[in-house]
């Protein structure tokens, strides 16, 4: 009796669902309408972590909403979307549905989305499809986006060793790997050329989304007497906020380095204090733009790896809002200038 | 009214119930549900593509299904099924790419692995359970954690530190290049045809085999049983290990078909505690684990398109989606209402009488 | 006579079955109304159908000369109908009073006003002697107190008549005389009973008339002190019924089942069985006659293998068979009815004819090489169903849906059916009615005109006497003496129960 329930039941949903088809067509297309046809249209696919994860996803969503409204263009068919991922499975099907909506330029966000591109870029040969953060080069119309972590992270390191008060430093990572030991190799170098005697505890937590084991580790280092602590993390960087803010109210004079995005405003005390002294920012949004106009113009670097550094203002530091001394600061626009000039060679990975 | 009136309304209003509910979800949040159902519609059978998708996506809430089920059937409630799926894809991936075989053998072996990764996996619990009465639930749940780190550790090991595992070979492939042609490229793959072998399977064992009037009679009751001379303990660990083994084959459908490979998990899939749901929709009962896995699939690929299509964000197609599941599962509510409701104007009619 | 209640012509069914076909139940004002019929006869059904749980497909219902449809048991309660249930609907860590006004909890502004609420319980307890503490709590009163407090809860709410539904199942015997007396109390105050039993010496001990039902028929109305327990049996059953089972005399053979200084303790490792000798031989029937908890179910567990002997010896046919797999006992032809039919003699949600198959469902012809031949589990289930007279729609309908009598012949079928060597009986009438009582010890008997061994294990004396060829009397985990019904008397079988063969410590049993 309950299998023919459930029978009818699918039944019934399958007969609402065409009578729905049917009623829904018309509607979808006045949407089309709405942007011109030979505009150039953009859309991403976000990795699990959604369109609001104040990281990668976010980031280049603004880069492509700001081409979009520099355009005009609309959200939808022809302008620019964004599809979310739930779960794994989903990447596939997400970019196969954008490329199957005729999007110019399909971003795909995130290193766990390698797989998915090289499938859909099998598959579609005429599909233009660009990932960010993995290196994909045996198909033409794949084109893959790195940053040079390691240089804005080798600032980082100037900023922190000059502005420490006790000498002692501290990095907090994800998930070892190649490209969280790029911002520990540049930070490392970094706090090390600017002060050779600074000590520097460097922990990873071994998750990318554990703020609880963030907080710990971030409390172990403040304990043991560092001042400034940087993190590159994802969501485990949430729990050293937590941590620096709480050491501050109780009067410790510590400070924290946010990852990405500018962090600012998840370090705030109270309306006068911050302890976000600055972030490590990789510009998705500067290199998505970059992407978007390079395609458009018809010089779409299939099979190629596009690297962005602190030449390309693809990396960089967020603003401190005071916290660094106008002293440091010179030293790091020095460093900068250095870096771009080629004569400081910042190391991709971590010295064992 | 009459019962049979009840019986064919129960789910055609549950149904809709949970579309209208659906709908007004989407009405206040500013989306019309018009569109978002039409996009839901066609993300299931909107074209080939779609279609070979949505199979795709059931394949592994067959399995997963299937192990809640026959769990349940044999009095044992597995919350592991999450865990035991995750070292069943393990498995399969590993011996995918580790060993050269020749095709279709590979596969085999593949399946076979994975199968026994997930018994074993179920087999802790059960030999728990039936030793030292330790209650299944508790060791399921942690032994999920457990699966989840282990099989990320396992994934740095095999490839050598990388997020993922190199992808098997295509002797142990599910994937079909016919398949694939017949639905443009969907990552639809022979797994469906071992889904159904699978419900056939739990069928014949629960419904045909001496194993199967056991495992039910020790599900019911346990001191009859051991009174008629059966072997609860041996019962208990059994029925454990064989609904951890469709779940390992459930992993498998991931490893060979869906995905190839493995890659480090942030977090459980969701498919092993999905089963649970699937089971309870479908009575426990093997061809209707087959309807809930149909709907739990269905609506879940068919919601991907929500966001696509009619531009519905991903929340709201989770809520959209969750609501319709409720509601059909919570059908025997309905039933109530029903038949209160008829009773009630049996009620009026007397008293209208006197 | 002026009539509470009326039900006249009442018809219910269940699909295609009809537990209730056209019956009538009168109950006049101050009596005590016994409803009387074997088990599944549908004595429950047309309770149910007055207090509101079914609703009957024809027939009427009048309460004091005026027709009433009763919806649900709310309806029933406001035209003052009580049902004191069979199992009690108690919460056992809840007080009297509170279990009293559950459901119906007297507020003032939103809070519960227990204290009149228990003032009140106590003035009715003491209007009726039913002599119960209203503060005390569910779980420190006996079964006894328990069920008065049900009776309290329908008094409570005002019930004039109330329906006991097999109240004496769960008492002692000097329970059930008290709540004989608690009976008449209600009636001098001025209500109506209706008590369903299947019990003849109750029914001719307290009750005024007797309606009795067999099948779910009607079969009539009787004054009880114009009938006698021999015609009201007739009436239930449908033929003559003989209490005392006639049989011939036993000539045993050989020794089929031998026990040899037995120990055997129990879960919580405190001995039970010590140093015990038994046997039971061919053609004969061994009546085990004790008091509850003197080790006869630790004796039966080891004989069956259910449970390790800690040391001494059981052989089958000379075979030592101590401490083997239950399923190895089973097939060297050892037979168990087992004490707990619920618990340990079927597994009620599978459908009657798999419980008739589960001692056998492995072995050929009903399973070939693993897999199990339904067809021929559904003829073998057949076959016993249509012999031993189970009552039962069809072979798939679930035990559970079945009446304890029907129940109980399954499971004799089953176990009479692999035809064993040894057939143990424990209790094996416990709970059944006078019909089904006297099927039972027929077939204990046949098996034993057949040149089988049976052990029967019984707290019941008259059932030891009339059944037994030989009686061994268990006390505290020995046996103390082994008599022959024909030379013994219930008087002196009591005292050896209590121990007094041996040991003075009658004192000393009561209490454990």
């Amino acid at each position: 009796m309950k299998k023919r329930k459930i029978g009818l039941a699918f039944t019934a949903l399958l007969a609402t669902g065409t009578l729905l088809a049917a009623c829904g067509s018309d509607d979808a297309k006045d949407d089309k309408k709405g942007s011109s046809k030979d505009a150039f249209s953009v859309a991403m696919v976000t990795d699990t972590g959604g369109i609001d994860d104040r990281s990668f996803n976010q980031s280049t969503w603004e880069g492509i909403q700001a081409y979009g409204e520099e355009e005009g263009l609309k959200k939808g068919d022809g302008g620019y979307d964004y599809l979310q991922s739930a779960s794994d499975s989903d990447f596939t099907t997400n970019i196969n549905n954008l490329v199957r909506r005729n999007f110019d330029l399909v971003f795909a966000v995130g290193f766990k989305l390698e797989d998915a591109v090289k499938e859909v870029a099998e598959q579609q040969k005429d599909a233009k499809l660009a990932i960010i953060d993995s290196v994909v080069t045996e198909h033409d119309n794949v084109t893959s986006i790195m940053f040079k972590a390691n240089e804005a992270s080798y600032l980082a390191g100037v900023a922190a060793a000059l502005e420490s008060k006790t000498g002692k430093l501290g990095f907090l990572g994800g998930m070892e790997g190649d490209i969280i030991g790029g911002f520990e190799a540049g930070f490392v170098a970094g706090a090390k050329a600017a002060n050779p005697d600074v000590k520097i505890d460097v922990q990873y937590a071994g998750s990318f989304g554990d703020a609880a084991k963030g907080q710990t580790i971030a409390k172990r280092m403040y304990d043991s007497g560092a001042d400034i602590v940087f993190h590159a993390a994802g969501g485990t960087g949430q729990g050293l906020f937590t941590e620096a803010i709480a050491q501050k109210k109780a009067g410790n004079d510590v400070w924290a380095i946010g990852v990405d995005r500018d962090q600012y405003d998840e370090g705030k005390v109270d309306d006068k204090t911050n302890i976000v002294m600055t972030s490590v920012l990789k510009r998705v949004d500067v290199a998505a733009q970059d992407m978007i106009k390079k395609t458009k113009d018809g010089k779409f670097p299939g099979g190629e790896t596009v690297t962005y550094g602190l030449k390309d203002d693809g990396v960089g530091l967020a603003d401190s809002h005071g916290a660094i001394s106008d002293k440091t600061q010179a030293e790091i626009d020095k460093a900068q200038k250095d870096i771009i000039d080629g004569k400081i060679e910042v190391p991709e990975k971590p010295s064992k | 009214m009459s019962n049979r009136l009840i019986n064919i309304l129960v789910p055609v209003i549950s149904v809709i119930l949970g579309l209208i509910v659906g709908a007004i979800v989407m009405l206040v949040s500013g989306f019309s549900p018009v569109d978002g159902y039409a996009a839901l519609w066609n993300g299931i059978f909107g074209d080939s593509y779609n279609i070979g998708e949505t199979i795709r996506t059931i394949t592994p809430y067959v399995f997963s299904g299937l192990a809640v089920a026959f769990a349940f059937r044999t009095g044992m409630f597995n919350i592991g099924v999450e865990g035991q799926l995750i070292m069943g894809w393990l498995a399969a991936a590993y011996v995918g790419q580790a060993f050269e075989l020749p095709t279709g053998i590979h596969a085999v072996v593949a399946i076979l692995a994975a199968a026994v990764a997930g018994g074993l996996w179920a087999f802790i619990p059960g030999i728990l359970k039936a030793k030292l009465q330790v209650h299944e639930v508790i060791v399921t749940i942690m032994m999920n954690y457990i699966a989840l780190h282990t099989a990320n550790a396992a994934i740095s090991a095999i490839s050598g530190g990388k997020e993922k595992t190199d992808k098997i070979h295509d002797s142990a492939s599910l994937s079909s290049e016919w398949l694939a042609s017949l639905t443009q490229f969907s990552r639809l793959h022979w797994g469906f045809v071992i889904a159904i072998l699978a419900v056939i399977i739990m069928w014949f064992i629960l419904e045909k085999t001496a194993l199967g009037y056991e495992l039910k009679s020790v599900g019911f009751n346990k001191n009859a049983s051991e009174y008629a001379g059966m072997n609860v303990s041996r019962n208990i660990v059994l029925a454990m290990v064989i609904s951890g083994m469709f779940a390992g084959v459930g992993g498998a459908m991931e490893a060979l078909g869906t995905f190839g490979n493995m890659m480090k998990l942030n977090a459980a899939t969701g498919i092993g505690f999905d089963g649970i749901a699937v089971a309870l929709l479908g009575a426990n009962q093997p061809f209707g684990v087959l309807l809930g896995a149909i709907l739990f699939g269905a609506l879940k690929n068919g919601g991907l398109n929500m966001p696509n299509a009619a531009g519905i964000p991903t929340e709201i197609v989770s809520i959209v989606i969750a609501l319709i599941i409720f509601f059909v599962a919570s059908g025997y509510l309905i039933r109530l209402f029903l038949e209160r409701a008829s009773k009630k104007k049996g009620v009026q009619k007397v008293k209208g009488d006197k | 006579m002026e009539y509470v209640i009326e039900m006249l012509g009442i018809r219910k069914e269940f699909g295609d079955f009809v537990a209730n076909d056209n019956i009538t139940l009168q109950l006049a004002k101050g009596e005590i109304h016994a409803l009387l019929g074997e088990n599944g006869a549908g004595k429950s059904t047309l309770m149910n159908v007055l207090f509101g749980l079914y609703q009957p497909e024809a027939g009427t219902i009048k309460v004091r000369g005026e027709e009433v449809k009763i919806s649900d048991p709310n309806k029933a309660n406001d035209l003052g109908i009580g049902m004191v249930h069979q199992h009690f609907m108690l919460v056992e860590n809840f007080t009297v009073t509170e279990n009293i006004i559950l459901g119906s909890e007297p507020t003032k502004f939103g809070t519960i006003n227990i204290k009149e609420a228990a003032k009140k319980v106590q003035k009715l307890s003491e209007q009726y002697g039913l002599n119960v503490d209203a503060y005390a709590k569910i779980e420190d009163i006996s079964v006894g107190m328990q069920q008065r407090v049900e009776i309290l809860k329908t008094l409570y709410r005002g019930a004039d008549i109330l329906i006991f539904d097999e109240p004496t199942a769960s008492l002692t015997p000097q329970e059930i005389s008290e709540l004989i007396q608690i009976m008449k109390r209600l009636i001098s105050e001025g209500k109506s009973i209706i008590l369903i039993t299947h019990k003849l010496k109750e029914i001719m001990d307290v009750s005024d008339r007797v309606t009795i039902i067999r099948k779910g028929q009607g079969i009539g109305t009787v004054t009880t002190a114009e009938t006698s327990p021999d015609q009201l049996a007739e009436m239930m059953v449908g033929r003559q019924v003989v209490f005392k089972t006639t049989k011939t005399e036993a000539h045993p053979k050989e020794a089929i089942l031998e026990v040899h200084q037995l120990n055997v303790k129990d879960n919580r490792g405190v001995d039970r069985v010590k140093d015990l000798n038994l046997t039971v031989r061919a053609g004969e029937i061994v009546g085990i006659a004790g008091i509850d908890g003197n080790g006869q179910s630790e004796l039966i567990e080891a004989i069956t293998g259910l449970r390790k002997a800690t040391s001494g010896k059981i052989t089958l046919k000379g075979q030592e068979i101590t401490s083997l797999k239950p399923r190895k006992i089973t097939e060297s032809g050892v037979g168990h009815i087992p004490q707990d039919r619920h618990k340990h003699g079927l597994v009620l949600d599978f459908p009657i004819g798999h419980n008739i198959a589960l001692q056998t469902y492995y072995q050929n012809p009903l399973s070939k090489g693993g897999i199990i031949d339904y067809k021929k589990i559904d003829k073998l289930a057949e076959t016993i169903i249509e012999e031993y007279d189970v009552r039962t729609p069809s072979a798939h309908t679930p035990a559970r849906a079945l009446s304890g009598g029907n129940q109980q012949k399954a499971i004799i079928g089953r176990e009479v059916n692999r035809d064993p060597d040894l057939l143990i009986a424990a209790l094996p009438t416990r709970g059944l009615d006078v019909g089904a009582i006297e099927f039972i010890h027929r077939r204990l008997i046949e098996q034993r005109d057949k040149g089988k061994a049976v052990l029967l294990v019984s707290f019941e004396l008259d059932e030891v006497m009339n059944v037994s060829d030989e009686i061994a009397v268990i006390h505290d985990g020995h046996i103390i003496d082994t008599v022959k019904p024909s030379e013994t008397s219930e008087q002196q079988l009591g005292l050896l129960m209590a121990g007094h063969a041996v040991t003075k410590t009658a004192n000393k049993v009561g209490g454990e």
